[in-house]
């Protein structure tokens, strides 16, 4: 299997702040791949470069075979590059079934057309996307009004309808009920294989339950990629998030049932500090 | 905005059949309402000027010339989410290019104003190509500074536009070769194409262009990531107001004594077309038409009974539009009709009973020929050993 | 080159003392805009009190009673102006500029319109002062010394503006605001009393250039929108909330305005908008813009 996407030597720096440095990584077609690591050790920002919303201060991006670097953000959606946003609140005046529309009708339809249209392909598409999201009670409900979880699993809807090759979730379950990330974590699971997903996550359980390959960020550069367990066992990456405890604190429970109610907690690292996105905005 | 119908909304057909209490059902019964609300009202206009003596039926003529002017800009400002300062520019390039084609070439019927609509819609996209790259306060100032170039053009081409004193001498338009002098004659020529310059800014509206639009006003950079590029949908849309415009400049132009002036693609009637629309109700089309009407209605026809200080009324509107009309009178009837039915959130049904047992929806919606073995085995093993995961479809927890 | 400048040196001193009078009125524009993202554009009109204010206190008699006077009362009016609007606009932070705009834009009508009522719609002219309404030699032409004033005014305001701002604490302040407008009310200074101060100084500043400018433009309706958008071309092209930017900006927009006016007569308000439409392409957010009022 040849990679669907290849950074080399991929970095950005804000001044003389190096957000990303140098990183190298393979995604290969079909992976499901977690990019994880302490606050501030560049993951959104390296989403971000992934997806073309930042530019690159240093290295290139690959996209089958392809390279991509110089292309904006709208030219890799429209190479199937799609994305679950953190922060995105979509189109709030609008309904579930509309915003899905809207990206619908962007790769399906037609976006351009200037006349009031039925489209049954773009209308079909978003009655399946709704039910396999598990909106599609709520689909003529506006998103200002769907809870927070609800918008979460809409969020998929909009990017699945994008029809991508490559899905990149920014912390799809960030500020998610037990229930809701688990809904989310079966929903990822039964997307089908031609769609490669990367994901940025801070919910470790969510993490080894998804990832077959785990990249552990530290500090802009990667510190380890390898399999959950390789990650789990690492004493680098142990040090990377806690410094000093002991590993046994951070995912035994994760490690022993990775789905269980009871045994959740306390490994989640997301809930303390800022958000790590704000990096990028701050400067 | 709920008050639209959703233009490529999935419509359930079964919810509007067995009139659930989805939200669809509301939207559907609402449609023929409108439809025939549409249908009065341009009955009503068409019957005017049998009824209306002629000085009020030429007043409701230049409101209907205003309307199609705030209507097309309502398009950018309510629908894309583009204030502009300068919408007056197309307005006043649609005026003089027709008034001069009539002038100087052939006063026949749509002629003059196909030309208006050609040459404004040329002058916003050669403007608009530098304006929409802006964002925010610069898109005013922008637009601002656009309109008022244009308006010293008018000015200072006095060979071509007479400068100061306007363009005058401008002859009757001619319908199959006879110049329209009887002032009925010429409101219905100003309402076949007022109207048809409101069925087109109508349909784009409502067209999956117009979807677009309103994404880009919504959340830019999300249309971004979704593979659309904002520049060029800003720019049709800015260009297809801008012809929209121009439209109603033409049919300014082919008004009896026409006179066109340098005032007529000013700041001033920028502004008061942005009025029209803040006040009627930026979004919903129909409102900024009746706050065209309005302004219109207080410049004038109360104007000259205030020794012209219309303006000083006008201001006054200003600022009580601001600050006491948020949504415009479109909000009005919004909150109105709210209060009747349910608002669309409470209206959400209860949990399927049928999905939560086995959670198959979670596998099932996906085209099934992309499914592999693999994980649909995976995820149904999960899905028995789990208890949260086979919640229904649609989680209980409901945060706002 | 020479022969050039020698030709065009009245219309240099011109465009020096336009860039002034535009620098007085655009520095207040540009800090509201900059620490508040209020777009005041009511700045025209109380240009236009200030105008007519030096109309009724000078009466078309030199004076430097009646001169002085008509400053006075017009820093009055304008600070009053100014606490006004900026208590008017605190309800519509948050809800984007066009609100904004068409309640300061509404202000502005009512003015303008109140004034026509009060003093007709004739071109009013205003005398400048006695020793300033006469022309001088300056390196052989014929300048009305008023303009020379005026350039000096101008020089000596950008010096206390700027003083102000950068070595001052309430400079730092207002600075602070514009940067990071969160960040000075999250260290506990009030931000509305910032805001009311600058929109109030800002104002005053406007109504003083009413004033000031009334010598040379005399005092008319329609005068607060044209330099309502020579303001506003002057701190695009500055860049919003940049003390700097104002006075460069100014200084550029007077000597295209003289320069164009004299030299291309047909040309001069292109050559203004084309200016502004070329600084946009070429540097979106202005010459000495900062990511302020991007939204």
């Amino acid at each position: 299997m040849s990679a669907l996407l290849e950074l080399r030597g991929v970095g950005r720096s804000f001044g003389a702040l190096k957000a990303v440095d140098g990183v190298d990584l393979d995604i290969e077609s079909g992976a499901r791949h977690a990019l994880i690591g302490p606050n501030g050790a560049g993951k959104s920002t390296l989403f971000r470069l992934i997806s073309g919303e930042m530019a690159v201060t240093s290295g290139t991006v690959t996209l089958s075979g392809d390279e991509v670097t110089k292309l904006s953000q709208v030219r890799r959606a429209r190479r199937g590059l799609a994305q679950t946003m953190q922060h995105s609140s979509l189109f709030l005046t609008q309904t579930a079934a509309q915003n899905v529309a809207l990206a619908a009708q962007r790769h399906r339809g037609s976006a351009r057309w200037l006349l009031p249209r039925r489209q049954r392909d773009v209308d079909d598409r978003v009655t399946d996307l709704l039910d396999a999201v598990g909106l599609s009670e709520r689909a003529q409900v506006p998103v200002s009004s769907l809870s927070h979880g609800e918008r979460r699993q809409l969020e998929i809807a909009v990017a699945l309808a994008c029809e991508p090759r490559l899905l990149l979730m920014d912390e799809p379950a960030a500020g998610m009920s037990l229930a809701e990330s688990g809904r989310l974590t079966e929903l990822v699971l039964a997307l089908p294989r031609d769609i490669t997903v990367i994901i940025v996550e801070h919910d470790l359980d969510v993490v080894f339950a998804l990832a077959e390959r785990v990249t552990v960020l530290h500090l802009g550069q990667v510190l380890l990629t390898g399999s959950p367990d390789e990650v789990r066992g690492s004493a680098a990456v142990q040090e990377a998030y806690l410094g000093s405890s002991t590993r046994g604190e951070l995912f035994a429970p994760a490690a022993s049932t990775p789905h269980s109610p009871q045994g959740r907690p306390k490994a989640n690292v997301s809930t303390q500090g800022r958000p790590e996105s704000s990096l990028g905005d701050a400067s | 905005m709920s008050v639209e119908p959703a233009p490529s909304a999935v419509d359930a057909p079964s919810a509007a059949a067995t009139g659930t209490g989805a939200p669809s059902g509301s939207t559907r019964r609402r449609l023929p309402l409108t439809g025939l609300t549409a249908l009065a009202v341009l009955i009503l206009l068409a019957a005017v000027p049998l009824f209306v003596a002629p000085f009020q039926t030429s007043m409701l003529a230049r409101m209907l010339i205003f309307a199609l002017l705030a209507v097309s800009l309502d398009l950018l400002v309510g629908v894309t989410g583009l204030p502009s300062l300068g919408h007056a520019a197309y307005f006043g390039v649609g005026a003089y290019t027709a008034g001069l084609v009539a002038k100087y070439w052939t006063a026949a019927a749509p002629v003059p104003l196909l030309a208006a609509v050609g040459v404004a819609a040329f002058a916003a996209t050669a403007t608009g190509w530098l304006a929409v790259r802006s964002h925010g306060v610069f898109f005013l100032m922008l637009t601002l500074a656009i309109g008022e170039l244009i308006q010293q053009l008018a000015e200072s081409w006095s060979g071509v536009t007479g400068g100061d004193n306007g363009l005058s001498g401008i002859p009757a338009v001619e319908v199959a070769g006879q110049p329209l002098t009887l002032v009925g004659y010429v409101y219905w020529y100003v309402l076949v194409f007022a109207v048809l310059g409101f069925a087109m800014i109508w349909a784009v509206s409502r067209s999956p262009f117009g979807a677009a639009l309103r994404g880009i006003r919504d959340n830019e950079p999300r249309m971004r990531s979704l593979g659309y590029s904002p520049f060029r949908y800003k720019l049709a849309g800015f260009v297809i107001a801008g012809a929209v415009a121009g439209l109603a400049g033409g049919l300014l132009a082919s008004q009896q004594f026409a006179l066109v002036t340098p005032a007529d693609l000013g700041f001033t009637t920028s502004a008061l077309a942005l009025l029209a629309v803040a006040v009627g109700g930026a979004g919903s089309l129909w409102g900024p038409a009746i706050g065209a009407a309005l302004v219109v209605l207080i410049r004038d026809v109360y104007g000259p009974d205030l020794d012209g200080h219309g303006t000083l009324v006008l201001g006054a509107v200003f600022i009580v539009a601001v600050y006491l009309l948020r949504n415009g009178i479109a909000g009005l009837a919004t909150t109105r009709f709210r209060r009747r039915g349910p608002p669309p959130s409470d209206a959400a049904p209860p949990p399927d009973p049928t999905q939560g047992a086995t959670g198959a929806p979670v596998s099932g919606g996906f085209r099934q020929n992309r499914q592999d073995g693999r994980q649909a085995g995976e995820s149904s093993q999960r899905l028995d050993s789990d208890d949260p995961s086979s919640d229904p479809p649609n989680p209980g927890v409901k945060r706002s | 080159m020479t022969e050039w400048f020698a030709d065009n040196f009245v219309s240099i001193l011109n465009g020096l003392a336009i860039g002034s009078l535009l620098f007085i009125l655009a520095v207040g524009l540009s800090l509201v805009f900059g620490m508040m993202d209020v777009l005041n554009l009511g700045h025209g009109a109380l240009y236009l009190i200030g105008a007519y204010v030096g109309y009724q206190f000078t009466g078309g008699v030199s004076s430097w009673g009646g001169f002085l006077t008509a400053l006075g009362v017009a820093a009055a009016f304008g600070l009053v102006a100014g606490l006004i609007l900026s208590v008017a606009t605190e309800p519509l932070v948050g809800r984007g500029h066009l609100d904004q705009a068409l309640l300061t834009l509404g202000v502005a009508l009512v003015v303008a319109e109140v004034i026509s009522i009060i003093f007709g719609d004739d071109v009013q002219n205003v005398v400048a002062p006695p020793g300033l309404n006469e022309s001088i030699q300056v390196f052989g032409n014929t300048y009305p010394a008023y303009r020379l004033a005026l350039i000096g005014v101008g020089a000596v305001l950008a010096v206390a503006v700027w003083l102000v701002i950068e070595k001052t604490s309430l400079g730092a302040l207002i600075r602070a605001s514009v940067s990071d407008r969160e960040m000075v009310s999250a260290v506990g200074v009030d931000n509305r009393k910032v805001k009311a101060g600058v929109f109030a100084f800002g104002s005053m500043l406007a109504a003083l250039a009413g004033v000031l400018g009334g010598p040379v433009y005399g005092a008319r309706t329609g005068l607060d929108e044209t330099v309502l958008l020579l303001a506003l071309v002057v701190i695009v092209i500055g860049g919003l909330g940049s003390v700097r930017g104002a006075l460069i900006g100014s200084l550029v927009i007077g000597q295209v305005e003289s320069l164009g006016r004299a030299n291309f007569p047909d040309f001069a308000s292109f050559m203004l908008f084309g200016a502004l439409a070329l600084v946009l392409i070429v540097r979106p957010r202005g010459l000495f813009g900062s990511k302020v009022g991007a939204g």
